[in-house]
């Protein structure tokens, strides 16, 4: 690690200034000449039949170019917000105004959009079916101490600054689609699917995108509608984005979970059996919790039984939640056991080490390394005590801890990278910037390679004509990315050396490239500048690909997969008035080799911002008469601000052992364990449970006055 | 949102003479933070905008004998900013700063903060100012973690406006023009909590502008607000009082919530007991719990009793200078 020149270097971003300048373009930036505005019109009902539909009046509006019906009369509406016609207009204005100008007659049918209460969801509700593992009756039976408790997060949405959305102009037999997209290589090929045209003849583009989490992979149905507007335009370009409260209701959402936990320790902490009962709703599909997943990390419990229900609500559908169904399963896994460990009077922190037999043993060094780490920075000797601050005054003081764990293996990836013979690289690969930096990292990884300054390697991706790189979901892309633009960059250097040799009196495998430089290994003063050489190339420039094929990954040594983090959180709460307020976030975390620590701690600081978003403010509310999202705006779907994030201490777990790994994914894995970390440490100060997410002052004050809501 | 005929008039008497006698017909435009929001979500949609913001009369803020006086479209920022308003109203500058974004503040202005619209989402979601659906509430039996804890029904919002409960507890006075005359009400008098969804929540006709508040001098005052986030956001209750005092004892008090009711609701019997005392930590506890007789919370909100408690509490520590 120490003979690297660029990588493990703290590094600023290569696209920081465009971004925070506002020269960076996104797709909602893009503004075609002749551009047409969609709007689409949506359910007002979360459950209903179309009757009849009527677009006379709409299509009167001035400056209307089209109208599509997408649900027509006599088809089923599960949800609202659900996607009925769609209107491309001149203006916005215009098209708004059409929408509300379409007659729709609905018959309303019963729905149901509340999950909390379990025994109030009749037969939405599907169990998966108990499994069972060891003897749990004996479990219990043997243990000193049982603990039990109801705990849940509700359904959260993504929030993504930029809302899902695209431009979108279909001009003869060729498609230019400007999406916001987790997937440049493949939404092409989607959205040519859906209208059923060559893959070949839809060109995408997206430079930068203003947030994902998960929720942006596939050409959406506004993708298609948007498309076909154009076409029947004569190749005008429409834009077509959801607005704000739209994307609240349907562009995705993080399935609820609530559950009741049983779980049992003898006297010295080891943890004897556990049972769960969890349910939870992503929507009309239920969502796809697999109850085996608990507990979570520490896994290993003798005698297990678990169970999940889910629920199906008329709502829109989940899409994957930045680790999805981990920070669910982190937090009702952890607060229980918290609980555990306070009914035993034990410091939670000895209570996870007595148990970590339970965790994979590959990852123990590294738990055991990073729980001290997080303890150091967090001062939990000097500032844990057992339940409930004594000290004065309302507002107490508590510590906390969660953990989590993530695969990351390097996704699919292909890359070309030419060098010019004016010295400049340029490196082509269609992949996307989710938000990790990713064409940073690519020109650190290939300046590595080439021994040049990482500011001029030339990244060029958000295009679907590259060489094809995977989606950014399950923190792939750093993995997945690196290999690729190393083995392309690696290939085009070998073939430089092979020109160059002669000129050094040596041969190819005996050349470096370093500083800017080629030269003979061991005897720096043959060699020749870097862009002197390219010089010799005349008019001919190289060009070299580059794979990685995530299946063979781990066997190349370049990558693997697996990673630990710790997270610990130190807050205070004003027991009068219920408020909690976040004094320290600690994310200690693994992912291999370190790129760039810096935009590593970035990915951490951002998880740790979603994290005490979703563990303080963040539900979705509904109302069940009206079957609607009541919060489907950033009024009452509360985010935090910087005043209400504390300190946030990211600390990448930099060590030998992680380095010789490779490099592996890191944007979910910081992401899961605080939600339990806070919630412990509101428990820990105040000395009892808040049972379910978000910990806002009623329902602290419900806990304090003993009537701990599950909703 | 639907379109509308725009005027920026540049004196009063143009303006009142461009406003109806339905609020459909014409609305008034100070800062917009909450109107244009309105308007996008089709909950207002007026067929005419009058501009306040070109009429220079309105603006500004000005010192006669011991009495301030506020021009309605004073923006929020230039209110917390001022000299005179700080030294003599901390209770109006510490309200006005829960206006939690700068960018609100610099736009949204004092008259405004008075005439905006509640933020009941039954109402923003077009239900109605009562929120009703087939003739039923739908906040007595649905999500009404904000709402009122105060009152008699069958408004169950609460009162947006950050500087009601602080106009209020000062006793300021509202002026109002229309175009046949001027007049003045108390601030208490001006909010109001209405029975049906035809009546507004403050006691304004269509065609009358608030052009200015004035505030007599001599209290001493402070706000609290408890809040589940520093920034941008509602708080869940606030407190407001002003105390009138002979040395270090109470003469005369006034406690007025926000957050709470359709309107800012005076505490008027906790005010009472504090006549003839010291304000001390049991003094103040003892008014908050005096503040919440005859609170009736609904089916999520009786978190709102206790906040009342602190609020009050906290405010009156604060106002005498304690906490």
């Amino acid at each position: 690690m120490e003979k690297r020149q660029v990588m493990g270097k703290r590094l600023n971003r290569l696209d920081g200034i465009a971004k925070a300048s506002g020269k960076a373009k996104y797709a909602s930036d893009m503004n075609p000449d002749g551009l047409l505005y969609g709007v689409l019109l949506t359910s007002p009902h979360a459950h209903c039949n179309i009757k009849s539909i009527d677009t006379t009046e709409a299509k009167a509006v001035p400056g209307v170019t089209s109208i599509r019906v997408i649900i027509g009369a006599g088809k089923e509406v599960q949800w609202r917000g659900a996607e009925i016609a769609s209107v491309a207009a001149t203006s916005e204005p215009a098209a708004r105004d059409a929408v509300r100008k379409i007659k729709v007659e609905y018959e309303i049918l019963p729905h149901l959009v509340k999950e909390a209460e379990l025994s109030k969801t009749g037969a939405r509700a599907r169990p998966s079916g108990e499994q069972i593992s060891g003897d749990p009756e004996k479990g219990f039976a043997e243990a000193d101490v049982t603990s039990e408790g109801v705990y849940g997060l509700p359904v959260i949405t993504h929030c993504c600054l930029e809302p899902h959305g695209q431009v979108v102009r279909w001009s003869g037999d060729k498609i230019d689609y400007w999406p916001s997209t987790q997937n440049v290589s493949a939404v092409g090929g989607d959205l040519a699917k859906s209208l059923g045209v060559e893959v070949t003849s839809v060109n995408v583009d997206m430079q930068y995108m203003g947030g994902g989490f998960g929720s942006k992979f596939p050409a959406d149905l506004w993708a298609t509608e948007a498309a076909y507007h154009s076409k029947e335009s004569g190749g005008r370009p429409v834009k077509m984005f959801l607005d704000r409260a739209t994307e609240l209701s349907i562009a995705g959402n993080r399935p609820s979970v609530y559950g009741k936990v049983k779980v049992a320790a003898k006297a010295d902490g080891t943890m004897t059996a556990w049972q769960s009962e969890t349910w939870g709703s992503g929507g009309m599909t239920g969502g796809g919790l697999n109850a085996d997943l608990f507990p979570y990390v520490f896994r290993q419990v003798p005698n297990r039984k678990v169970n999940h229900t889910a629920v199906s609500l008329n709502m829109g559908s989940a899409r994957a939640w930045r680790a999805p169904n981990h920070p669910q399963q982190a937090y009702i896994t952890f607060s229980a056991m918290e609980d555990l460990a306070a009914k035993l009077k034990m410091d939670p922190i000895d209570f996870f080490k007595k148990n970590m037999g339970t965790v994979r043993q590959d990852f123990r060094p590294a738990y055991e390394r990073q729980l001290a780490k997080g303890m150091e920075l967090i001062e939990w000797k000097k500032n844990w005590h057992q339940r409930g601050d004594s000290g004065r005054g309302p507002v107490k003081r508590g510590l906390g801890v969660g953990f989590s764990t993530w695969g990351g293996l390097g996704h699919d990836s292909k890359c070309r990278t030419t060098i010019n013979p004016d010295g400049s690289v340029e490196v082509e690969i269609g992949s996307q910037d989710i938000g990790t930096a990713v064409r940073t990292m690519i020109a650190m990884v290939t300046a590595e390679t080439t021994g040049l300054d990482y500011t001029r390697i030339k990244v060029k991706l958000g295009d679907n004509h590259y060489p094809a790189s995977g989606a950014s979901g399950g923190s792939t892309t750093t993995g997945g990315v690196s290999v690729s633009s190393r083995k392309a960059a690696a290939n085009a250097l070998e073939k430089l050396f092979e020109k160059i040799a002669p000129l050094l009196n040596s041969t190819a495998d005996q050349l470096e490239a370093r500083d800017n430089t080629i030269r003979v290994k061991g005897d720096p003063s043959r060699s020749i500048s870097w862009t002197a050489a390219c010089q010799k190339l005349g008019i001919e420039k190289i060009t070299e690909m580059g794979e990685n094929v995530g299946r063979n990954a781990g066997k190349e040594g370049l990558i693997t997969q697996g990673v630990a983090g710790v997270q610990m959180a130190d807050v205070s709460v004003d027991v009068e008035t219920g408020v909690v307020k976040m004094n320290k976030l600690v994310i200690v975390q693994d992912c291999g080799l370190v790129v760039n620590p810096k935009t590593a701690e970035s990915q951490g600081y951002g998880a740790g911002i979603m994290t005490i978003c979703a563990a303080l403010m963040e539900e979705r509310i509904t109302d069940q008469v009206l079957g609607k999202v009541l919060n489907a705006d950033m009024e009452f779907y509360k985010l935090a601000s910087m005043n209400d994030i504390g300190e946030i201490i990211v600390h990448m777990d930099i060590h030998p052992d992680n380095d010789k790994r490779g490099i592996i994914g890191l944007g979910e894995p910081v992401a899961i364990g605080g939600m339990a970390a806070i919630g412990n440490a509101v428990a820990n100060a105040i000395g009892l449970r808040v049972p379910t997410l978000p910990l806002t002052p009623d329902r602290v004050l419900a806990a304090l006055g003993g009537k701990g809501r599950l909703a | 949102m639907e379109q509308f005929a725009y005027a920026s008039p540049k004196n009063l008497k143009d303006a009142l003479g461009m406003l109806g006698s339905d609020w459909n017909e014409a609305v008034v435009l100070a800062g917009g933070t909450d109107l244009i929001s309105l308007m996008k979500d089709y909950v207002v949609s007026p067929k005419k905008v009058v501009n306040l913001k070109g009429i220079r009369k309105l603006h500004g803020i000005t010192q006669h004998g011991s009495e301030v006086r506020i021009g309605a479209i004073t923006t929020l920022d230039e209110l917390t900013s001022s000299s005179m308003i700080r030294t003599q109203f901390p209770s109006l500058v510490q309200a006005a700063m829960g206006v939690s974004s700068p960018q609100i503040r610099n736009m949204g202005t004092v008259g405004g903060d008075l005439c905006q619209r509640p933020r009941c989402w039954y109402f923003r979601g077009g239900q109605g100012l009562l929120g009703m659906k087939d003739g039923k509430s739908l906040v007595i039996d649905g999500e009404n973690r904000y709402h009122a804890i105060f009152g008699e029904g069958p408004a169950y919002f609460v009162s947006a406006s950050s500087l009601g409960p602080a106009l209020v507890a000062l006793d300021a006075k509202i002026s109002i023009a229309s175009p046949a005359a001027t007049r003045t009400v108390k601030a208490a008098d001006f909010f109001l909590s209405p029975k049906d969804d035809k009546t507004r929540e403050i006691a304004l006709a269509s065609n009358e502008i608030v052009t200015e508040i004035s505030i007599p001098g001599g209290s001493t005052n402070a706000t609290y607000e408890v809040r589940h986030k520093e920034g941008l956001d509602w708080p869940l209750v606030t407190a407001s009082v002003a105390l009138k005092m002979s040395g270090k004892q109470v003469t005369s008090a006034s406690i007025v919530l926000g957050h709470v009711a359709p309107l800012p609701w005076n505490a008027a019997g906790a005010a009472q007991m504090l006549a003839g005392k010291m304000i001390d930590e049991s003094v103040a506890e003892a008014a908050g719990v005096a503040a919440t007789q005859g609170a009736k919370p609904l089916s999520q909100n009786d978190y709102k009793v206790q906040l009342v408690k602190v609020a009050v509490k906290r405010a009156l520590l604060r106002a005498a200078g304690i906490a």
